[in-house]
């Protein structure tokens, strides 16, 4: 009887976090420079707050999170994004 | 003979003709000191992300030019005894960046003459 409880069966297995093989996304599409002048690319690498994204999270390589974060700097320097914000989105 | 890009606000209190003669302004200079206007483009009158002096809208405007690496600390002296200007920021183009503006202007150009095409 004490066997059959521990034995639980679940109808769908569960979805162990499946680990997605994360890829920096500008050397797979051959990006060589970001453009500090679109935020609207540059958004895509802050977070709601207007944080620039951790390289675990989106992850980029080395060489292009340095380009990225420059790129975002830059941009706030002008006014094209903001240096705080909330629900940017 | 380096490339640069240079970014400039304006503040939105001028009117469009003197919006337009800082701009002229700024282009004499240039190319009076030798540089070679690449590109330019204005954005026109756009909504800043933060208010800055207590403006929340400027005049963009990009230059894009070729010159002597002295010429730049002369030209942001200019920029900062401006009273009208805002912000600039000058950067320097390495060739990813060059190619990619090349590539941005050509698009435009061919989208440009899809359009007059169709109509």
């Amino acid at each position: 009887m004490a066997q059959a409880s521990n034995e639980i069966k679940y109808l769908t297995p569960i979805a162990v976090d499946t680990k997605k093989k994360k890829y920096c996304r500008f050397r797979k599409s051959r990006i060589k420079y970001i453009d500090y002048k679109d935020p609207n690319f540059l958004l895509k690498f802050v977070n709601e707050q207007g944080k620039i994204l951790p390289r675990r999270v989106t992850g980029t390589s080395t060489k292009y999170q340095r380009k990225v974060a420059q790129a975002v700097k830059r941009a706030r320097h002008l006014a094209l994004m903001p240096y705080v914000a909330d629900l940017l989105k | 003979m380096n490339q640069y890009e240079t970014v400039f606000i304006l503040t939105p209190v001028l009117s469009e003709d003197q919006m337009k003669e800082a701009v002229k302004k700024y282009e004499g200079y240039l190319k009076q000191n030798g540089a070679k206007i690449v590109h330019q483009e204005n954005w026109g009158l756009r909504k800043l992300a933060y208010p800055i002096q207590k403006k929340s809208t400027g005049f963009y405007h990009v230059f894009e030019y070729k010159t002597e690496g002295t010429l730049i600390a002369k030209l942001e002296t200019a920029f900062k005894r401006d009273e009208r200007m805002l912000r600039f920021l000058t950067v320097k183009l390495d060739k990813h960046a060059i190619a990619y503006n090349e590539k941005k202007r050509h698009k435009k150009k061919e989208e440009k003459t899809e359009e007059t095409k169709e109509s």
